[in-house]
């Protein structure tokens, strides 16, 4: 016999005068295979219309569909039912500005991230039509898809207690793509450009090491090394810098 | 009312939107892109198996030239592209490609020495050279001659998309996401940008342009089935064909992916074939071999997944509570395999279905894919019927695919057009001005503020959005699907011309108001069941079987009636499309023959046209 699940969902919609935030619950039959994506549709479509949420892929390839499920950022696409208890507690990812019930703006956030981070490749060479293309070796090429494998969900931000503390906080997001770019050959920022970035309290030395990034990632980046990498490498570049002086 | 002014509009911040306005951008054009989700959220990130362009880099791709890729998409369209729009893409795809190397993706490269590789479930060694180490490589994909198709690992559209994204952040383009065109502002001649719904606050926005372009992917969504993102539900398209005066090329070309997984359908990539993974049935024996011996699980996707389709129905489908379906084999592939190369499936298959491919086998079955179909253009991204309007990627008919996309060859075609398309945008605007008609703008923005009005109160009926389009959905399923006969068409268009009654009648049962899922599925569920009339309307009509239209009372492709493109109207006021007929294409560099694979009879065309028609090289 399938199970009645119970879902405590966490409802505000700020475009509407008499809205005030609150719990409220729905209860669903459960089905086989049933992800969160199944069961949060089947709620919009056959009992509340008005519930606002994000999917886009439902296939844990675009990031859209964070939420806080029974207390732990993640993305509900991959979620399956069968994995979680029979009360289901889901509530919008928290530092994101909410836009209604579980969805949030990470749009905004992240461009604001590319800017900061000046997200794409720094070079003065000049692209020629008839040019062969410039080699890499292959490692280096996987190397840098590794860390570009990001998909900008917002849970790594979301599970961050700095990220909670204070607002310019970039997040390992930001590191991560940092971290992207150093990897690079073809990125011609010194260590020292890199410094300006995030050599700062906004930036790497903000990080408290809590690495619930890490732990929260649905892609399992390995945030945790990149927060290292960049911290040894900045922490020199800093201690060059006092030496210059 | 909030305006907004720019030289190019784009509509969709998808791989052909964001390339479209970085093309705009360079030339320094002001170019605003709107996308209904965060750009990097867009379809164009899903695509994992890669885009094709004959670099020949890597061994199994020696020889290739754009000329052996030109006629690998001419053949794989069925004959049913426009081959000059085939050649421009076919001799572009190589630039393009570096041109992504240079802006930053990480293309995997050539790695000298030896390795080996599968086909068809068996082992064979291959040795890349020293000369080539570190070149753009390539993998093998269904229909192609060569090995061409680059590729990022298993996330070849999201490394892309990424680049692209970061390219247009540099440039300063700027970006919007959560914003909905829902109409075109235009005076039936010429389109002067559009109106849009905040998806953040519902309200109303007016974007006005010089130059406008559609890139809002493929329109999947109408079917119950389908590969695509949820936010593919035909956006672009609706807005274009409401004007009446736009036509969709090629409404029946709709292709269906053979291995869609059971019951969710996302897709696992044409890779798992490419790498060497077999179909097998409910004996867990391979079939594809003996339909196809030559390329088995490697022919195109129609032949695939008629075949499947065919296999299922001699009775050799897997029973489940979703429906029958086969199974597909990668666990011969090995854990290096598919821990690396195939990553995203692992990933796939244990979160979604509790699979672990190394082991277990994968459920699957056919499932819509691409949008073959889309808004017509003609060979510069220029829309039929409006000035100032035009569209590049999945949501255009610019029609280099024809009646069958190759794998590889949409991913590609994002960028290649897009770039292309791009160029003669920035023509177009050099020079070019416009007039913004106040009474247009105005008579525009009433109407979607009216529509929105009586959707929200009712004032048309209280049909339930959401079942009128399941009922589409099924429909589609049902009579417009992998095949097709003249009764089963027949049977959908009276269904869909009940449904679309009812899609005039829906009434919300929420108020509608802010960030309202129900309001937005509302506004479009007329236009979408009007394309799903499209469809089956010009699958009924056209009488023969040519790529994914396959037509089981009419089983031959048919030259000597239908080399033409369909295009379908909707008049204002109609309840039926009216479907009108061109030439295929302007000229031939290969005359119309055998596609090489899954072909049945052909009735030829008359030789002495085709002849008039040949160009040489």
């Amino acid at each position: 016999m399938s199970r009645k699940l119970e879902f405590d969902i966490f409802r505000y919609n700020p475009q509407e005068k008499s809205s005030v935030p609150h719990m409220q619950t729905f209860v669903l039959d459960e089905t086989e295979n049933m992800t969160l994506f199944i069961a949060l549709n089947r709620l919009r479509e056959e009992q509340d219309p008005g519930l606002i949420f994000d999917f886009c892929c439902r296939a844990g390839i675009c990031g859209a569909c964070a939420m806080v499920v029974n207390g732990r950022p993640g993305l509900a696409c991959q979620t399956k039912t069968i994995d979680l208890p029979t009360r289901i507690t889901l509530l919008p990812l928290p530092v994101f500005k909410l836009i209604g019930d579980l969805s949030v703006d990470t749009g905004v956030w992240f461009r604001d991230m590319y800017q900061t981070t000046e997200s794409w490749v720094h070079t003065h060479k000049v692209f020629e039509d008839s040019a062969i293309e410039e080699r890499m070796e292959n490692d280096v090429a996987e190397q840098i898809y590794e860390l570009e494998r990001c998909i900008e969900c917002g849970c790594c931000v979301s599970a961050c207690g700095t990220a909670r503390l204070r607002d310019d906080f970039i997040g390992a997001a930001a590191l991560n793509r940092i971290a992207r770019f150093v990897v690079d050959p073809r990125d011609q920022r010194t260590d020292r450009d890199y410094f300006e970035i995030i050599g700062n309290d906004e930036g790497i030395f903000g990080c408290m090491g809590l690495l619930g990034c890490e732990d929260v990632c649905p892609k399992n980046l390995p945030l945790q090394n990149q927060l290292g990498f960049l911290r040894r490498k900045m922490g020199i570049t800093a201690i060059k810098e006092i030496f210059r002086k | 009312m909030q305006t907004y002014y720019s030289d190019l509009l784009v509509i969709g911040a998808g791989l052909a939107g964001e390339r479209v306005a970085v093309e705009a951008a360079q030339e320094g054009f002001d170019v605003i892109c709107l996308s209904i989700v965060p750009a990097r959220r867009s379809h164009s990130s899903a695509a994992q198996g890669g885009m094709q362009a004959a670099l020949g880099n890597c061994v199994k791709g020696e020889g290739d030239s754009v000329d052996v890729h030109f006629g690998d998409t001419v053949r794989g369209s069925d004959w049913g592209c426009d081959q000059e729009v085939a050649r421009l893409f076919a001799d572009a795809a190589p630039i393009e490609m570096r041109r992504l190397a240079h802006w930053g993706v990480p293309w995997n490269r050539v790695v000298p020495g030896k390795s080996f590789y599968f086909k068809g479930g068996e082992k064979f060694d291959k040795e890349e050279k020293e000369e080539k180490r570190g070149l753009i490589t390539a993998r093998s994909f269904g229909g192609t001659a060569k090995w061409r198709t680059c590729y990022t690992s298993d996330g070849t559209g999201h490394a892309v998309m990424c680049t692209m994204d970061n390219r247009c952040a540099q440039l300063g383009i700027t970006v919007l996401d959560r914003k909905e065109a829902i109409s075109l502002i235009h005076d039936g001649d010429t389109c002067t940008g559009a109106v849009v719904r905040c998806l953040r606050t519902g309200e109303l926005e007016v974007y006005l342009s010089k130059s406008t372009a559609i890139c809002t992917g493929g329109f999947g969504r109408i079917y119950k089935a389908t590969t695509n993102a949820v936010i593919c539900d035909g956006g672009g398209h609706i807005i274009a064909h409401d004007t009446g005066v736009v036509p969709i090329g090629n409404p029946e070309a709709i292709q269906f992916h053979p291995t869609g997984i059971v019951p969710t359908d996302i897709l696992v990539t044409e890779g798992c074939r490419g790498d060497g993974g077999t179909l097998l049935d409910v004996n867990e024996e391979r079939f594809m071999n003996i339909y196809e011996p030559e390329k088995a699980e490697l022919a195109s996707r129609d032949v695939v997944s008629r075949w499947m389709t065919h296999h299922m129905r001699e009775g050799k489908g897997v029973k489940s509570a979703y429906g029958e379906h086969l199974w597909l084999d990668i666990r011969h592939l090995g854990d290096k395999h598919i821990s690396t190369k195939l990553r995203e499936v692992d990933e796939i298959c244990k979160n979604f279905l509790n699979v672990d491919p190394r082991t277990q086998l994968i459920p699957v079955r056919p499932t819509q894919h691409y949008t073959m179909a889309g808004v017509r253009t003609n060979k510069d991204g220029a829309v039929y019927g409006l000035k100032g309007l035009f569209s590049a990627g999945e949501a255009a008919c610019w029609d280099m695919h024809g009646f069958n996309r190759l794998g590889g060859n949409s991913l590609a075609e994002t960028v290649v057009a897009g770039g292309i398309i791009g160029v003669k945008i920035v023509e177009f605007l050099k020079g070019y001005e416009t007039q913004f008609k106040t009474d247009v703008i105005a008579d525009a923005v009433r109407k979607q503020e009216e529509r929105m009005h009586n959707l929200a109160h009712k004032t048309n009926g209280t049909e339930n959005v959401y079942r009128v389009r399941e009922e589409l959905q099924e429909a589609l399923m049902q009579g417009c699907f992998v095949f097709r006969s003249d009764p089963g068409l027949k049977t959908c268009i009276e269904t869909l011309k009940g449904t679309l009654e009812k899609a005039r009648k829906v009434g919300l049962v929420s108020n509608g108001v802010g960030a309202n899922h129900e309001m937005a599925a509302a506004l479009k569920i007329v236009g979408q069941v009007k394309l799903g009339l499209c469809i089956a309307q010009a699958a009924l009509v056209r009488t023969e079987s040519r790529g994914s239209h396959n037509r089981e009372d009419f089983t031959e492709r048919n030259d000597r009636d239908w080399l033409k493109r369909t295009l379908a109207y909707w008049p204002e006021g109609n309840d039926m499309p009216e479907l009108k007929y061109e030439e295929v294409t302007p000229v031939y560099e290969i005359p119309p023959g055998d596609r090489g694979y899954g072909a049945g009879k052909i009735i030829e065309a008359d030789k002495a046209e085709i002849e008039a028609k040949m160009i040489k090289r």
